[in-house]
C-alpha cells in the first residue's frame, strides 16, 4: 500500500478548487419538525402506527452501525440535533470548509419510497420535498435536492415529478437500491418516463427495503456483509435495467448510481455482454450491446471510494469505466464518508481533476453550464 | 493449445433423465417416484434448450448433453486432451423441499456417478452431491463417499437457503477437512430465496448474470463468519463464477474490514490475504475484456498466479472452438492453470486410485 | 529536533487525549495511565481528526464465537472510517506493519527544567513548581 503516513498539508479552502459533492445527506432534527409540511391526517396516522417500511424494526438496529447514526464522530452540530440536521453547522463544517460549489443532497432518513402503505409513502415524500426546498435549499443556493418519490407507486411518483419539473431546485428524482422488484421492471418505467421528460436524472441511492433477503442466499449476519453487499444488490439492479430495455424505451434517460461504490461495473459490463451474445434470442427489445447502454446512461457516486493497493489499479477501472462517468460524493455526514483532499490517490490531469471533482457532476445535473457566462 | 495435459475442474455430465436414477433409489424412494409421478428434477439454472446450457456442436439430434460416457470423451476428454476431469453434476436435488428425500436423490446421483463414470473412465473424478437442506444428511452423504478417492470434492450451490460461511453449514466443512475434500460452490440456485436481491427478474440473462453476485455474496459470508479461521486447511473453489468479479469484490471487502472488523474480531488478516491461501476460481467463462491487453490488467489485479483453475465448463456454451484459454493469459500462467494449479488444490487428485 | 512544551500536565490528565499545535502541525497528546504518547493528529487513512475519535480497547478472537475486549484505553479510532491505532506506537490494528500515524515522543518535563531550556515555550507560560507534556518534533 502507498500509505503516506503524513498526508498533504492542510490547505486553506480559499486555495481549494470548487468541487461538486454528489451525495450529501441532510435531516430534520426531530422527524416530528416534517409535520409542517404533512396533511393532519398523516401526522396521526404516523404518531399511532408509525413507519413501516419492509424491515422488522421500527427502532433499533437489525445491523447495527459502527458509529451512532452512522455518521462521523465529529459532525454532530455543537448545538445538538442529528448530523446533517443544521445547516449553519453544514456550511462551515463541510461546505465552506471543502469550497463545494455545488452539493447535491440525497434525503434517505428516511426515504419514504419502500414504505408498505402507499398512500402514506406519496404523503410524506410531498412533505420532505416541500421541507427540503423550504429549508434546504432555498436558504443554501449551493445545495440542490433530489425529488424523493413514492417509488413503489409509479403513478404517485410520476404527480410528484410533474409537481417539481423545471424547479431549480431540484437536480433528480432519487430511489433506493432495494425495492420489491428489480428497477428494471415495467412497474417502475412511467417513472423513467417522466423524469426523461423533466430532464431529470433519476438518481439511485443504496440502501432500502425491498422485502426480499439481502442476497439471493438470504439474510447475512453482519453489518460489514449488509454493507459490502450493496454493491452486489446494485450488479443486479443495474442488470434489470439493462435487460428489461429501459435505456432503449427511453433514450433520453439518464441514470447516477449513488454509493454503491464503482469498481464492479467493468466486470459486471463484461460479464452482460458476453451472457448476452448467447442469450439475446430472449431479449430482442435489446439493439445494441448491454455495455453501451451502460457507458451511455450510467453515472455513479465514487462515495465509498475504492482503495485497491497498489492504487494504480483504480486508474484501469476508472479507464475501464470512462472518467466522465464518475461523480465525487463525500456521503457527509456519515462514518464512511471520503474526503476530498484525500479521497483521490491517483495523480491526475487538470482535465481529469476537473471532471472528476466538478465537471461531470455539473454535466450531469446543470446541463448547458458550460455555455452559461 | 499447448501440449501439455490439463486438469479440468468443471464437467457437467447430464443425469439423462429421473429413469436413470431408478437402480440407484432405494425401494421407498423407487416407489415414491412412480406414486406420485415425478418426471425430472431439472432446475431453471440451465433451460434444456437455453444456448448457454449446450454448445452447438455440443448438442446431440436426441436426448441431453454430456449424458452419455461416448458424448463426454469424444467431445470433451479427447479433444482437450485432458488428463483428469471432475464431474459436476447439476440436478435438481437442492432445490426439493423434503430434506429425506433431497438426501435420497443425491445418494441415488452419487451412486449413478460412480457406476456410470467413474467405474467406466480413469480420466474421470467427481463431486459429491449433498442434500444442503439437511446438513446432517449432507454429513452422512460425504461420509458414505470419502472412502472412494475418485470423488474429490463436496458441490455446492451458489444461492441456496443461508448464506454458506453460517454455522449451521460448518459440519459440512468439518467433514470435508477430514477427509481433505475441497468444497466446491457452482453456479446455480435452490431457488429458495429470489434469485437477486432484489427480488424475480423477468429474464434468464438477468438470473445466469446474478450468479457473479451470488458468488460475492458467499465469498463475503466464508470470510466474515470465519469459515477458514475454524478451518484452515479447507480449499474453497468457486465454479462457473466469472472471476474477474474477484480484485473489485476485494477491495471493497478489504476497505470495510479495515473499519468494521470489530463485528469478527476473528479476520485477523486482509479478505486478500485469506483468498490468496483458502480460495480458488475455476477458469471458464471467464467474463473478461474484450482486448487481451485489459485482461492482463485483469489478471494482475488478482495479485497471485495460483487463484485460477482450468475449466472447460463442458457441455455449457462459453467458448468456440478447442480452445478454453482465453487470449491474453501470460505464458508462465497457462502451466499454472492448467496443471500445478488443480494439483494443489485438489488434494485428492494426488492419491492414488485402486 | 527540538522540544516543545505544550501545557501544563493537568490539562490532559489520564485517559484523556487532547490536540496541539507544533511547529504548525495538529499534534494528538494522549495520557495513558500517566503516561504520555504523541501522534499526528490526522488518521493514514484519510485525514480524520483522530483526538475527535474515541479511546476504546482492542476486540481480538481466537477463533469464530470468541470474543475478547483487551487493552482497554490503548487504541484510538478514526473518528470516521473507524481504523484502529495502537495509541502507544501509532500502528493500525489491520495493517501494523504499513499503515500507521506518526508518533513523535511526549515526555514530562519539570517547570525548573522548562525554564533552564532549551525548550520552545512560546505560548505556554511555565511556573518552576509545575510539571510540563513536551513534545520532540
Amino acid at each position: 500500500m502507498t500509505q503516506q503516513t503524513e498526508l498533504t498539508r492542510p490547505v486553506s479552502a480559499a486555495t481549494r478548487m470548487a468541487i461538486a459533492d454528489c451525495d450529501i445527506h441532510h435531516s430534520p432534527r426531530e422527524f416530528t419538525m416534517l409535520y409542517k409540511y404533512l396533511e393532519p391526517r398523516w401526522r396521526e396516522h404516523l404518531d399511532l402506527f408509525g413507519q413501516r417500511a419492509r424491515q422488522g424494526n421500527y427502532s433499533g438496529p437489525q445491523y447495527p452501525k459502527s458509529q451512532p447514526d452512522a455518521s462521523r464522530r465529529d459532525a454532530w452540530p455543537p448545538g445538538g440535533g442529528r448530523p446533517g440536521s443544521n445547516l449553519d453547522f453544514m456550511r462551515t463544517h463541510h461546505l465552506d470548509a471543502n469550497n463545494i460549489a455545488l452539493g447535491v443532497l440525497a434525503m434517505i432518513r428516511p426515504h419514504p419510497g419502500g414504505f408498505q402503505n402507499l398512500d402514506l409513502s406519496a404523503a410524506l415524500c410531498r412533505a420532505i420535498n416541500d421541507w427540503q426546498v423550504a429549508e434546504w435549499t432555498q436558504p443554501e443556493p449551493r445545495l440542490k435536492a433530489s425529488i424523493v418519490v413514492p417509488y413503489e407507486d409509479a403513478a404517485a411518483s410520476v404527480r410528484e415529478i410533474e409537481r417539481w419539473a423545471g424547479s431549480p431546485d431540484m437536480v433528480q428524482v432519487l430511489l433506493l437500491s432495494r425495492t420489491v422488484e428489480p428497477l428494471g421492471n415495467r412497474r417502475y418505467w412511467p417513472i423513467y418516463e417522466a423524469a426523461a421528460a423533466a430532464g431529470l436524472p433519476v438518481g439511485i441511492h443504496a440502501f432500502g427495503n425491498g422485502g426480499q433477503p439481502t442476497s439471493s442466499t438470504g439474510w447475512s449476519s453482519f453489518y460489514i456483509e449488509d454493507m459490502v453487499g450493496h454493491a452486489q444488490s446494485c450488479q443486479s439492479m443495474v442488470t434489470s435495467m439493462v435487460v428489461e430495455g429501459i435505456f432503449a424505451r427511453f433514450p433520453a434517460l439518464r441514470v447516477v448510481l449513488i454509493e454503491a461504490g464503482f469498481a464492479w461495473l467493468a466486470s459486471l459490463a463484461w460479464r452482460l455482454d458476453r451472457n448476452w451474445r448467447r442469450l439475446r434470442a430472449e431479449t430482442p427489445h435489446l439493439t445494441r450491446l448491454p455495455s453501451e447502454y451502460i457507458r451511455n446512461h450510467i453515472w455513479l457516486t465514487t462515495q465509498p471510494m475504492e482503495e485497491p493497493d497498489p492504487s494504480e489499479h483504480l486508474r484501469d477501472v476508472i479507464e475501464w469505466i470512462g472518467w466522465d462517468r464518475l461523480l465525487f460524493a463525500t456521503d457527509y455526514p456519515h462514518w464512511d464518508y471520503d474526503d476530498p483532499q484525500t479521497a483521490m490517490p491517483l495523480r491526475l490531469t487538470q482535465q481529469q481533476r476537473e471532471a472528476f471533482f466538478i465537471g461531470n457532476a455539473r454535466d450531469v445535473y446543470t446541463p448547458g453550464w458550460r455555455n452559461q457566462p | 493449445m499447448t501440449t501439455l495435459a490439463p486438469i479440468d475442474c468443471d464437467i457437467h455430465p447430464s443425469i439423462p433423465n429421473l429413469a436413470a436414477l431408478l437402480p440407484y433409489l432405494e425401494d421407498h424412494w423407487r416407489e415414491t417416484v412412480r406414486l406420485r409421478g415425478m418426471d425430472e428434477l431439472n432446475s431453471i439454472s440451465y433451460p434444456a434448450r437455453s444456448p448457454l446450457t449446450a454448445r452447438p456442436d455440443w448438442r446431440p439430434d436426441r436426448g441431453k448433453p454430456a449424458a452419455t460416457l461416448e458424448q463426454i470423451r469424444n467431445e470433451c476428454l479427447d479433444p482437450f486432451g485432458s488428463a483428469l476431469a471432475i464431474c459436476n453434476c447439476l440436478y435438481g436435488v437442492q432445490l426439493l423441499f423434503s430434506e429425506d428425500m433431497a438426501a435420497a436423490f443425491a445418494r441415488a446421483v452419487n451412486s449413478w456417478v460412480a457406476a456410470e463414470l467413474l467405474d467406466r473412465e480413469p480420466r474421470l473424478r467427481a463431486s459429491i452431491v449433498v442434500p444442503t437442506q439437511n446438513v446432517e444428511l449432507a454429513v452422512d452423504e460425504i461420509e458414505r463417499r470419502a472412502g472412494d478417492p475418485r470423488f474429490v470434492q463436496v458441490l455446492l450451490l451458489a444461492s441456496g437457503d443461508q448464506p454458506l460461511g453460517k454455522r449451521v453449514y460448518w459440519p459440512i466443512y468439518a467433514a470435508a477437512a477430514r477427509h481433505r475434500l475441497t468444497i466446491g460452490i457452482h453456479a446455480g440456485s435452490a431457488y429458495h430465496n429470489p434469485p437477486t436481491a432484489v427480488g424475480w427478474p423477468s429474464y434468464y440473462t438477468e438470473d445466469y448474470t446474478a450468479q457473479a453476485q451470488a458468488f460475492q455474496t458467499q465469498l463475503s459470508s466464508l470470510i466474515c463468519e470465519g469459515v477458514f479461521n475454524q478451518y484452515p486447511d479447507l480449499m474453497v473453489v468457486l465454479l462457473e463464477s466469472g472471476w474477474t468479479w474477484l480484485p473489485a469484490h476485494l477491495w471493497r471487502l478489504t476497505k470495510y474490514w479495515r473499519g468494521l472488523r470489530m463485528e469478527i474480531p476473528w479476520v485477523d488478516r486482509s479478505p486478500f490475504d485469506i483468498v490468496r491461501s483458502n480460495v480458488r476460481l475455476s477458469l471458464q467463462p471467464t467474463d473478461g475484456p474484450p482486448d487481451s491487453a485489459s485482461l492482463e490488467r485483469v489478471i494482475e489485479h488478482l495479485q497471485s498466479d495460483a487463484l485460477l483453475l482450468f475449466s472447460t465448463d463442458y457441455p455449457h456454451w462459453q467458448f468456440d472452438g478447442a480452445d478454453p484459454l482465453p487470449d491474453g493469459l501470460p505464458a508462465s500462467l497457462v502451466r499454472k492453470i492448467m496443471v500445478d494449479n488443480p494439483r494443489a488444490t485438489y488434494a485428492r487428485l494426488l492419491e492414488p486410485v485402486r | 529536533m527540538s522540544r516543545h512544551v505544550v501545557a501544563p500536565v493537568t490539562e490532559v490528565p489520564p485517559g484523556s487525549h487532547r490536540q496541539y499545535t507544533v511547529k504548525g502541525r495538529p499534534i494528538a497528546v494522549f495520557n495513558l495511565d500517566g503516561e504520555y504518547f504523541g501522534m499526528l493528529d490526522r488518521c493514514p487513512h484519510q485525514g480524520g481528526s483522530l483526538c475527535a475519535g474515541v479511546i476504546s480497547g482492542v476486540l481480538v478472537s481466537s477463533k469464530p464465537g470468541v470474543y475478547r475486549y483487551e487493552r482497554k484505553g490503548e487504541f484510538v479510532r478514526c473518528p470516521w472510517h473507524g481504523w484502529e491505532f495502537d495509541i502507544r506506537t501509532g500502528q493500525s490494528y489491520c495493517d501494523p506493519a504499513k499503515i500507521r500515524g506518526k508518533a513523535y515522543p511526549v515526555n514530562v518535563a519539570s517547570g525548573a527544567e522548562v525554564v533552564e531550556g532549551p525548550y520552545v515555550a512560546e505560548t505556554v507560560p511555565v511556573r518552576v513548581e509545575e510539571d510540563y507534556i513536551v513534545v520532540d518534533m
